[in-house]
């Protein structure tokens, strides 16, 4: 009997998604071992005729990482989706959008003049911009698309499973990897993860009083961190509470604050909005001046409660201007 | 499918006569809704809350399958009830009904047809969208404590205790002074009928003092409202008399011993007109007739240093005692009578007028206390500057009323306490008597002929509003006298009327306090800065907080006969309420659904009414259903949508969002 294919793509990402995998260490030559790798450009050389050229439904589960934002990627992600029976969104981006999902405050416009443009580090006197297509003599090159608007996976094509992280643990892709293997698999649509916020299992949660009445918002960056108590206690703004668990705590073990890369629990609709006003409802006063000052504390606040949400939020995206206006 | 069976929505667009038809095309909306995902059928009719409207949902219940019924029409405040109950009465759950609000929230704010149209569809479909996802409920019944708070012992408050405790309902009258009877226990006589406001009044006074139903806290605040309609928790802070209530009975020895033989300091009950002692009973028929001393002014409370002949006098009684701390008092009370009353317009800022700078230019009230047998010349009207009696006096009308420096109202008591000064005046003095006057308003049982009687008494009428009164003479006649200018406009001229005295008809304005009390009792103010009533015709003693009523003045200037019907009706309403002793709440409470959970706390500081908990063994939020009141605070908190609330579900008003959002 042959081994069920699976297949490792990546869109939209930073590349972390593809270390989590790598980070498998032993585990990984176990899938190796109980799996056939079929397409995975990022450590072994498959093109993608190869993939094109299988049955459609052929590979047996299909794991994708990254968001979609070009013509190339849907491309990709509508081939390995045809190709597939089991679609798993894998990671933050595309899960929620990540935070290449963060650049829907801007439009490509704004997008392209920072890069190209503006930023301090850019020289570039003639104002070159990447152009979709550019003819050479005979030869015509061409160059996918970049759109406005970033995405999920699940806002593009269907998805069986969703993964999260930024990046997801080694331990719930081998869980996943596994009950694929043993076809224990939840309804689809799951998102593999335990349905629980990252309080319950946080190793502080015993220092978190009832009342947090903050006063001060603090910066990691700023201030010592006590590494044993609740860290909403002591002023940072950690998204625990409103973080779907799953992680094994790491940011918390790192004496770092939750920044809430795994998204919300399912009943939630919009993690930003919830962690907005959960926090919110922990300001210590009742002053509509002292408030103001309080929240000026939360210096960035999409960049806080949106971080990997917000191309999947009820935001979605800053408002573009009208056709045709 | 859901619930009960496949959803079968039936509509009913309400024309309210020609209040939503005359602006929203009813027609058409009914047969956009007939279209909706959901809808088996939609109707229209002309009054859907007549008894053929509702027969109409009853019957379509029946014989058409419905399972949920949408009405738009008025607002759900007015009607929710009345289709709910039409819907109960057809076998339907009375929660799969759900009201759309096209009169208040459309047709009666909109002008463009066609755009008001639009939105009374947009508000439908939000609606067709959200019954989707209605449950049957039941609501609560909930026990109403039977004892009443009242605050303020005016004659306003004194009546509606006096009511509630006839009726055997337990009052706990608070009054912030040392003694009830507010402003008519300083009146001489009252209008039109002069009779000696003390003699009517003081009978009720001493009532309260032996009603067993109630007990009287003077020298009291309230400084806290908790709760709720049918279960309030009141927080009362008793300030200290130094005289304990109890043991003193009123003998007046320890104010006869006092090291100061005469009065130092200003008598507020007199209006500064008159001093009195450190220790002092504000008038002889105080209600309770207790001694106080004032911190501010007794030596021993000052400096210790006092010979304390007066406590020897009190002797064995010993009822002064000098440690005496402010106390709180908790009381938990079905309902509310807010009662606090006037305050008497203070005229310094009407500069032209003279008052405070010119010495023989008094306040109405001032007058009220020079003519009062109790008071502090014992009922001789003379004057501040040389103690003689006033052989003229002029009475100007609408003293910051009236009048956009001060108040743009009509404080509705003036014409008539001016008109009873002037016979008074003049039946105590034999002086001449001119009353100055925009028009006379005499609008009450008896008043008309009031104003007659003084025509006929001789009293000066002249028509016009007091301009300017001056102690700077034109003319001869006019040295040594207070000049008020007035143009007299039934004879088109200008008068200048030399006279020893002026009394101002100062307006009634809200109380100091009535931003503090109105955030207190969550009611509200209107622009004129009395008391709210809920409506002005079919609820004026109730307010926007259930539960919490309106009595006297503090609701707005008025008269005796007035304040005290309101009273009346005041204690009514309330005992309309507390006897009931149950009431049905609305079912839409919290609750947290445990899995979901994971014990981050968020909730817990949140609730206004306590009512959650943390079970430490497993780590959860609890809610207990009785206390919640369904404010939905907590339920917004919550950053796992762990507590989901009754009535208001996140899919139902998700849904609903989506529906209104999803305009065509
Ligand atoms: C000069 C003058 C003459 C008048 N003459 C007549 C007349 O002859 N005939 C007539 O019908 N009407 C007359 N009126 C009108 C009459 O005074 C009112 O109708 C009547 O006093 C209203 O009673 P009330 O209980 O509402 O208010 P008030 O008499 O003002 O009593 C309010 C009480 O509440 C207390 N209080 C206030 N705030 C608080 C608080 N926060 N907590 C606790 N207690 C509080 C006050 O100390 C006071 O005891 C006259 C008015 C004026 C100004
Ligand atoms: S909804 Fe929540 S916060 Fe509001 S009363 Fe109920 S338990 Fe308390
Ligand atoms: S806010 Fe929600 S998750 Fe947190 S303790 Fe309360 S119910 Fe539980």
């Amino acid at each position: 009997m042959s081994k069920p294919k699976v297949a490792f793509y990546w869109c939209a990402s930073c590349g972390g998604c593809e270390e989590a995998v790598v980070d498998l260490a032993e585990g990984v030559l176990q899938v190796v071992d109980a799996v056939d790798i079929c397409f995975w450009p990022c450590a072994l050389d498959f093109k993608k005729s190869d993939v094109e050229a299988m049955a459609d439904g052929e590979i047996t589960a299909c794991f994708i990482n990254g968001a979609i934002r070009s013509s190339e990627q849907l491309e990709m992600a509508e081939l390995v989706r045809r190709k597939s029976k089991v679609l798993v969104a894998f990671g933050s981006c595309a899960q929620q959008g990540g935070i290449p999902g963060l650049a829907n405050l801007f439009d490509l416009k704004g997008v392209m003049e920072t890069a190209y443009e503006t930023t301090a580090s850019t020289v570039n006197p003639d104002k070159t911009r990447p152009k979709t297509s550019h003819r050479e003599g005979n030869h015509e090159l061409t160059l996918p698309e970049l759109w406005d608007t970033v995405h999920a996976v699940s806002q593009r094509i269907d998805v069986d499973y969703f993964i999260p992280g930024c990046p997801p643990t080694p331990k719930l892709l081998a869980d996943a990897v596994n009950a694929l293997l043993e076809g224990k698999l939840p309804p689809k649509g799951s998102i593999l993860s335990p349905n629980m916020a990252l309080c319950e299992q946080c190793p502080r949660k015993d220092s978190k009083p009832s009342d947090l009445a903050i006063k001060e918002f603090k910066r990691p960056h700023a201030h010592m961190i006590d590494p044993e108590k609740c860290l909403l206690a002591q002023g940072f703004l950690c998204m625990g509470p409103a973080t779907r668990g799953g992680c094994e705590s790491l940011c918390i073990n790192g004496n770092m604050p939750c920044t809430g890369c795994f998204g919300p629990t399912d009943q939630v609709r919009d993690q930003g909005a919830k962690a907005l006003s959960a926090i919110a409802s922990a300001v210590g006063s009742n002053d509509e001046g002292e408030i103001e000052n309080i929240l000026k504390g939360i210096v960035d606040p999409v960049g806080t409660f949106y971080r990997y949400g917000l191309a999947t939020s009820m935001l979605h995206r800053k408002k573009m201007p009208a056709k045709g206006a | 499918m859901r619930g009960n069976g496949d959803v079968r929505i039936g509509v009913y667009v309400c024309h309210c006569g020609s209040n939503i038809a005359a602006t929203v095309d009813v027609e058409a909306v009914t047969r956009y809704a007939e279209e909706l995902p959901n809808v088996a059928l939609a109707r229209e009719y002309k009054y859907m809350c007549s008894d053929p409207g509702q027969e109409l949902i009853r019957k379509d219940i029946d014989e058409n399958k419905l399972n949920r019924v949408i009405v738009a029409a008025c607002s759900p405040l007015l009607h929710e009830h009345t289709f709910r109950h039409a819907t109960e009465a057809a076998g339907l759950n009375a929660y799969y009904f759900q009201m759309v609000n096209i009169r208040e929230h459309c047709s009666w704010v909109h002008d463009d047809r066609e755009r008001a149209t639009t939105k009374a569809k947009d508000l439908i479909r939000a609606a067709t969208m959200r019954i989707v996802h209605h449950e049957a409920l039941e609501p609560r019944k909930v026990a109403i404590r039977p004892e009443v708070l009242v605050v303020g012992g005016g004659v306003a408050g004194i009546q509606a205790a006096l009511t509630l405790a006839a009726a055997g309902k337990h009052v706990y009258l608070v009054e912030k002074d040392a003694t009830i009877g507010g402003h008519m226990a300083k009146f001489d006589k009252t209008f039109p009928t002069l009779d000696c406001s003390m003699c009517i009044l003081a009978p009720k006074m001493t009532a309260v003092k032996a009603s067993k139903n109630i007990t009287l806290w003077t020298c009291s605040d309230v400084t806290r409202v908790e709760g709720y309609v049918g279960n309030f928790k009141v927080t009362v802070r008793r300030r200290p008399r130094y005289v304990i209530e109890d043991l003193c009975v009123g003998c007046s020895r320890c104010i006869d011993e006092c090291l100061f033989k005469e009065g130092k300091f200003p008598d507020e009950w007199n209006l500064g007109l008159s001093k009195r002692k450190p220790v002092y009973i504000p008038f002889p028929q105080a209600v309770p007739p207790v001694a106080l001393i004032d911190p501010a002014a007794c030596i021993q409370l000052k400096t210790v240093k006092c010979k304390m002949t007066f406590v020897e006098a009190c002797g064995e009684r010993k009822a002064i005692d000098f440690d005496q701390k402010a106390e709180e008092k908790v009381i938990e009370v079905g309902a509310i009578i807010v009662a606090t009353g006037f305050r008497a317009y203070d005229p310094t800022p009407l500069n032209r007028y003279g008052y405070g700078r010119l010495k023989d230019v008094y306040t109405a009230l001032e007058v009220e206390r020079l003519l009062n047998a109790s008071g502090p010349t014992g009922g001789n009207l003379v004057r501040r500057s040389d103690n003689a009696k006033p052989k003229s006096v002029a009475i100007l009308h609408c003293v910051g009323s009236r009048d956009e420096n001060a108040h743009i109202y009509c404080s509705r008591v003036c014409c008539m306490y001016s008109l009873k000064l002037a016979h008074l005046i003049k039946e105590k003095t034999g002086a001449e008597v001119f009353n100055c006057y925009i028009d006379i308003r005499a609008f009450g049982k008896g008043y008309e002929e009031f104003y007659r009687r003084l025509m006929s008494e001789g009293v000066q009428f002249i028509r016009g509003k007091g301009a300017e009164v001056t102690d700077v003479a034109e003319e001869l006649r006019e040295r040594g006298k207070l000049v008020v200018s007035v143009e007299d406009t039934l004879l088109s001229r200008i008068r200048r009327i030399p006279v020893d005295m002026v009394v101002l008809a100062q307006a009634l304005e809200a109380g100091a306090d009535a931003a503090e009390v109105r955030r207190m009792f969550n009611i509200s103010c209107s622009a004129d800065g009395f008391f709210l009533e809920k409506h002005p015709k079919l609820a004026p003693v109730n307010t926007v907080a259930d539960g919490v009523f309106l009595a006297g003045c503090c609701q707005g200037a008025k008269d005796i006969p007035d304040t005290v019907a309101q009273a009346g009706a005041a204690a009514g309403e309330a005992l309309a309420l507390i006897d009931a002793q149950f009431m049905m709440m609305e079912p839409n409470t919290a609750s947290v659904t445990e899995d979901l959970c994971s014990g981050c706390r968020t909730c817990l500081p949140l609730c206004p009414y306590q009512a959650i908990t943390r079970d430490e063994q497993k780590n959860k939020a609890v809610i207990n259903e009785v206390l919640c009141k369904g404010c939905g605070t907590c339920v917004a908190s919550c950053p796992s949508a762990a507590i989901s609330q009754k009535l208001f579900t996140d899919a139902q008003i998700f849904s609903e969002i989506q529906g209104v959002m999803m305009h065509e």
